[in-house]
């Protein structure tokens, strides 16, 4: 079948969808699109599930030719898009014809386009999911976790159309002009055995997004955080933990996080602060910002409802 | 058992915690406990991993409100009873132990001032609980250890481990089920494979199993499907010397 094939492969771009789930008993990591706002989005314009499968793009870099003509759908980071060396804006559907090239250059704001395709992308799930997970080998064209490379040939299911969309206003993860980058965290786990003023630093003070940043964790550098507790047995980690390790530097884990851990923790970020996170290039600033779980699981909805 | 203590760890996470310590007479209560919560969330339920002393529930948010899982934790270990003995799966683990496959072996025997054979006849003299599933899909954290074969882990973890070594890390012993860093010591490599996408359950081990290990030789090894490539040649970094 024709598709759109790999010409350039750029460092990292991924199969992903909603994430791997009801494995993580057996050590296998979540997975899933870092920013699945956007993809989310991409697949909303097109009419398809939010999770269904599509690419992501971290930082550019990549190039695909076309062999046959369709509708694709671009969101999340400008990475300097172009069709036929035409800009493409994310945030919309546009159409590709047999021979053009769609290329992906480098970030301009935020780090991860994605781009979804008619009826999602086609992939043989692993443990059920697509996503590409390198580290362990799962998800993917091959079912072997691997990034795209050149040759790969991308073809869709086809089929469903979300007609002309557009997005919303106010929708996607990455902060307006002048907008502080916030991240809601719901305080728990080990955060009653920091020091008062630690935690009081964590929410008041800004940090600064690490270069130490990949699908597996967020490292931010701020104030040092001071755990007064004693050593901890490894527990189970959900998406968003907020882990400080020794040098009091804390490090959001993310989708292809480890499924177990001892470090002590915050408490962690909702789903949709680690979709805004996983926009921050190295050196963003962003705030801390306490929310319970009630006020977390009522923008969820809002979120999965806008898509409904 | 402790009285269970339920925490909110995020938006749609809680940790049930159950003990205190790493012990081997959790597990029944741990298996237990897995069982009921999977029960009472049904549907609810999105991911459940359990670890030494604790149980982490991802609940489904569409379905659930904090306070409503909460209830459903308590509710389910309402009148918990520990699960019979005999309800994990028994493993009988071949290795070949060796230094081209196991270097740390003999840095062990040295210490102990045994002979490597000596070093992996005591790893075999026992049944290991599997205490959690964690780390890389499949790798089992397996315990208790016999006290003077506890060895620290390595200074600089290896980039590379092979598929298949048996290793271990203080009072702790696993097999590492794919090629993957590790700062373990590995002492030999088993032929069996630990997790593989076309196996019933995918995983080899579940917490609640017991596991004994029983030394073979180089051919048995060789004939059940093993690769004796050293752990040397695979283009493994030498680790600085701990012992």
């Amino acid at each position: 079948m024709k598709g759109l094939i790999v010409e350039r492969a750029g460092p990292l771009a991924l199969i992903q969808d909603g994430g791997r789930f009801g494995v993580r008993h057996l050590g296998v990591t979540q997975g899933g699109a870092a920013d699945w706002v956007s993809l989310g989005w991409a697949n909303w314009l097109l009419g398809n599930a939010p999770q269904a499968p599509g690419v992501e793009i971290t930082v550019g870099g990549l190039t695909l030719y076309a062999e046959a003509s369709t509708t694709l759908a671009l969101t999340g980071a400008d990475l300097g898009a172009t069709l036929d060396n035409e800009p493409l804006a994310p945030g919309s559907c546009f159409t590709i014809a047999a021979g053009q090239r769609l290329a992906f250059e480098s970030p301009r704001t935020g780090l991860r386009a994605y781009l979804a395709f008619p009826g999602g992308l086609d992939a043989a799930p692993v443990l059920g999911s697509v996503a590409s997970t390198v580290r362990e080998s799962l998800g993917g064209l091959d079912g072997q976790g691997r990034v795209l490379t050149e040759g790969d040939c991308l073809t869709w299911a086809g089929g469903t159309s979300g007609g002309e969309r557009t997005l919303p206003s106010g929708a996607g993860t990455l902060p307006g002009d002048g907008e502080r980058m916030t991240l809601a965290l719901v305080g728990g786990a080990q955060i009653a055995d920091f020091s008062g003023a630690s935690v009081f630093e964590a929410f008041n003070t800004p940090w600064q997004v690490d270069q130490r940043a990949d699908r597996m964790g967020v490292r931010l550098s701020g104030p040092e955080l001071r755990y007064l507790g004693e050593g901890m047995v490894s527990e189970g980690i959900p998406l968003g933990a907020v882990q400080v390790p020794a040098d009091g530097q804390p490090i959001v884990l993310l989708n292809d996080r480890q499924t177990i851990g001892g470090y002590p923790r915050l408490g962690a970020l909702t789903p949709l602060a680690c979709a805004r996170l996983a926009q921050c290039q190295p050196g963003t600033e962003v705030w801390l910002t306490p929310v319970s779980a009630g006020q977390a699981r009522d923008a969820h909805l809002r979120q999965l409802a806008g898509w409904g | 058992m402790n009285d269970p203590s339920i925490e909110t760890v995020g938006m749609d996470s809680l940790i049930v915690r159950l003990f205190d310590s790493i012990d081997e007479e959790n597990m029944p209560w741990m298996l237990a406990a897995d069982q009921a919560l999977r029960a009472a969330f049904g549907e609810a339920l999105i991911d459940l991993v359990p670890s030494y002393t604790t149980l982490l529930v991802h609940y489904d948010i569409e379905c659930l409100d904090l306070q409503a899982a909460r209830a459903r934790v308590s509710d389910a270990l309402k009148g918990l009873t520990p699960a019979t003995s005999g309800e994990g799966q028994r493993h009988v683990i071949p290795v070949w132990y060796d230094v081209s496959v196991g270097p740390e072996l003999e840095r062990i025997a040295e210490r102990l001032g045994v002979s490597p054979e000596e070093v992996s006849a005591r790893h075999c003299a026992r049944d290991y609980s599997v205490f959690a599933l964690g780390f890389a899909p499949g790798y089992a954290f397996m315990g208790r250890l016999d006290d003077e074969l506890a060895t620290p882990r390595l200074k600089t973890p290896r980039q590379k481990v092979a598929a298949g070594s048996v290793a271990i890390a203080e009072r702790q012993t696993a097999v590492y089920p794919t090629l993957s860093p590790g700062g373990w010591n590995i002492v030999g490599r088993t032929p069996v494979a630990l997790f593989g996408r076309d196996r019933e359950g995918y995983s080899l081990f579940r917490p609640g199993d017991k596991v004994r290990f029983e030394a073979i030789s180089r051919e048995a090894f060789i004939e059940q499907g093993g690769d004796p490539t050293p752990l040397a040649e695979r283009g493994d970094t030498p680790t600085e010397a701990q012992t």
